[in-house]
């Protein structure tokens, strides 16, 4: 059966090196040169700590895409009421007739549908 | 010409896949009970979990989940036992979580194949990678640039309204070589999702939204080209619109010694061209991961079973069966399909007569004018098939002739019931004795001695005339085809 994937996936990280800036970039946070330093020693630190998993033999555990136990938590497909707009716009930095007003946008959407 | 013929001038041939995103129909969204609804006051039908307010727990909706998988069994595909749902992670103002909930590895559907059909009734076939379940963004408006778009704009407007309404992606193969192919495969699509209620399918709405995967390669080649996106593309005239100017301008651009570039490339209606829409060559990086808010899935083969044992008959069986079994055309096939209950009603008709030929001719014709004329739907009105059946049992057994069936339909119309009762109750029955018939000849050949004189001096089309002031002596009764073979006699 083809399982092919979206594209935009990229590979489990390494835990050989981590770009630092380009993880930042991806979280929108903006680091000085020494937080580049610093948090790339640290997260280095975690991933050798995560790194421990491969020394364990995993054969007899199934792949877990979840460590809950539960299935199949669904709903009727009813009605609910919501939240009234001037309480939701209320909590917004800055609205405009009825819509959130947000700076303008820049880049291209990407894979948004 | 058509991109496609004009690659096929150069030497290449087009390889198009399309992927489309089209919203359920469901009351509420995907993982809230916020109303699904298009249009409306912005942001007025949110809440918590649409807004991606901290600490809110979305829950799937059943219904979505159902018509999920009665898509994927409407086109064969295979519905695994086991299915999640993955956070897509990316920013953009109209979706306030900063991650959308879609599906990675494990979609509710695999595989399948759309079977479709050409204007000239060619069937063809386009195979399907997934259906996968997703929510929708927000909607945002560009302000400040006067024309609405991105560029120039001073800030953005957004409207949650939509975010959160369940889309199903579908991603075909790229198993369609021409932009007619990709425009009937959507119609395909379409009329499937209509048929089973799962989706309005507007694209004037934005209910339906897809892009297309072009590349070209030389004729007779297997490797695949560098492909390019086309996104944009607002209506099926502008899909068919679209691919063909971007087929030809790969043909063009490697004609003339250049290479196709991977690259997104978005529609301009108005100039009738692509363009690139690199902004900066950002790879996107989504860093899928699985939602731990939502348990997985498990579909058990019980309710895969009931699933597709109450599907309706599918689509392209449907139009084999109208176009092979019962001979009608492409086009009448076609336009009944497109109308479901008008084809449920053809359906009974058939069944009741045994006469497709004729049951078409009514409900296509004269029914489907007196709707039009009454604003009745024909289901609705006084008409029932069985009616219909009897009407045609009287046109075979040529008791009433094709005239008097007209006005019958009419009178049916109007409530008059069952037509064979009218037909006795006010002796509209068909004169074929070729006494009375005679008679009526007769007189009309007395009385239009010039036609008959002209008719023997070799203008033979008064004959149409004759017969037609007959019909007239008669009411409208006496046997055409009688009329026609004892005129020509007594003028010969
Ligand atoms: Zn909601």
């Amino acid at each position: 059966m083809n399982t092919r994937l979206p594209h935009g996936s990229i590979p489990i990280l390494s835990s050989e090196k981590i770009d630092v800036r380009y993880v930042a970039k991806l979280a929108r946070i903006a680091l000085t040169d020494d937080e580049v330093e610093r948090f790339g020693t640290q997260l280095a630190d975690l991933l050798t700590h995560v790194d421990a998993l491969a020394q364990l033999d995993i054969a007899s555990v199934s792949a877990t895409a979840q460590v809950i136990e539960s299935r199949n938590v669904l709903r009727d497909d009813l009605p609910r009421p919501g939240l009234d707009r001037d309480v939701v716009l209320a909590q917004a930095p800055a609205s405009q007739g009825g819509f959130f007003r947000v700076p303008r946008i820049i880049a291209v959407k990407g894979e948004a549908s | 010409m058509s991109g496609t013929t004009g690659a096929a001038a150069a030497g290449y041939e087009a390889v198009i896949g399309i992927e489309c995103h089209v919203e359920l129909k469901t009351q509420t969204k995907m993982f809230c009970g916020c109303l699904n609804e298009f249009g409306g006051e912005p942001n007025t039908k949110v809440c918590p979990v649409c807004l991606g307010l901290p600490g809110a727990l979305p829950v799937p909706n059943l219904r979505a989940i159902e018509h999920m998988i009665r898509s994927g069994l409407a086109f064969e595909a295979a519905i695994p036992a086991f299915s999640k749902f993955d956070r897509k992670n990316y920013f953009y103002p109209d979706m306030p979580k900063d991650y959308q909930i879609s599906q990675y590895d494990m979609p509710l559907t695999q595989g399948g194949v759309v079977r479709y059909w050409l204007e000239d009734g060619t069937i063809k076939e386009c195979r399907l990678v997934r259906i996968h379940l997703e929510e929708d963004t927000g909607k945002s408006t560009h302000a400040g640039s006067g024309d609405g778009r991105i560029a120039g704009s001073a800030y953005s407007l957004v409207d949650f309204n939509r975010a959160g309404v369940p889309l199903m992606e579908c991603v075909s193969e790229p198993d369609i070589r021409s932009a007619e192919e990709a425009v009937a495969f959507l119609e395909a699509l379409k009329r499937t999702f209509v048929q089973l209620g799962v989706s309005d399918v507007k694209m004037e709405e934005g209910s339906l939204r897809c892009d297309a995967n072009v590349s070209i390669r030389p004729i007779g080649a297997h490797e695949l080209g560098t492909k390019t996106e086309i996104k944009n593309m607002n209506s099926f005239r502008s899909v068919q619109r679209a691919i063909d100017s971007e087929i030809a301008r790969q043909v063009a651009l490697v004609t003339s010694g250049g290479r196709v570039i991977q690259e997104t490339r978005g529609w301009d209606e108005v100039h009738a061209t692509t363009h690139s829409m690199r902004s900066k060559e950002e790879a996107h990086d989504y860093r899928y991961f699985p939602d731990p808010d939502l348990p997985p899935l498990e579909v058990s083969e019980n309710t895969v079973g009931w699933l597709r044992v109450e599907l309706p008959e599918s689509v392209i069986r449907r139009f084999t069966r109208y176009t092979g079994e019962y001979g009608l055309n492409v086009q009448q096939a076609t336009q009944l399909i497109d109308n479901p209950s008008l084809a449920e009603y053809f359906d009974a008709c058939v069944a009741l007569s045994e006469n497709p030929a004729q049951s078409v001719n009514f409900v296509l014709g004269d029914l489907s004018r007196l709707a039009n004329e009454t604003g009745v739907a024909i289901y609705a009105s006084p008409v029932v098939p069985k009616h219909v059946a009897e009407l045609i049992a009287l046109l075979d057994g040529k008791t009433i002739n094709s005239k008097i069936a007209k006005d019958l339909l009419e009178r049916m119309w109007s409530g008059g019931g069952s037509p064979k009762a009218i037909v006795e109750r006010e002796g509209l029955a068909q004169t074929s004795d070729p006494g009375a018939v005679a008679k009526f000849v007769d007189q009309v050949l007395a009385a239009n001695g010039d036609a008959v004189a002209q008719y023997r001096a070799g203008k033979t089309n008064v004959l149409g005339f004759l017969v037609g002031q007959v019909m007239k002596a008669s009411g409208g009764k006496a046997d055409p085809a009688l009329v026609q073979t004892m005129m020509t006699q007594r003028l010969a």
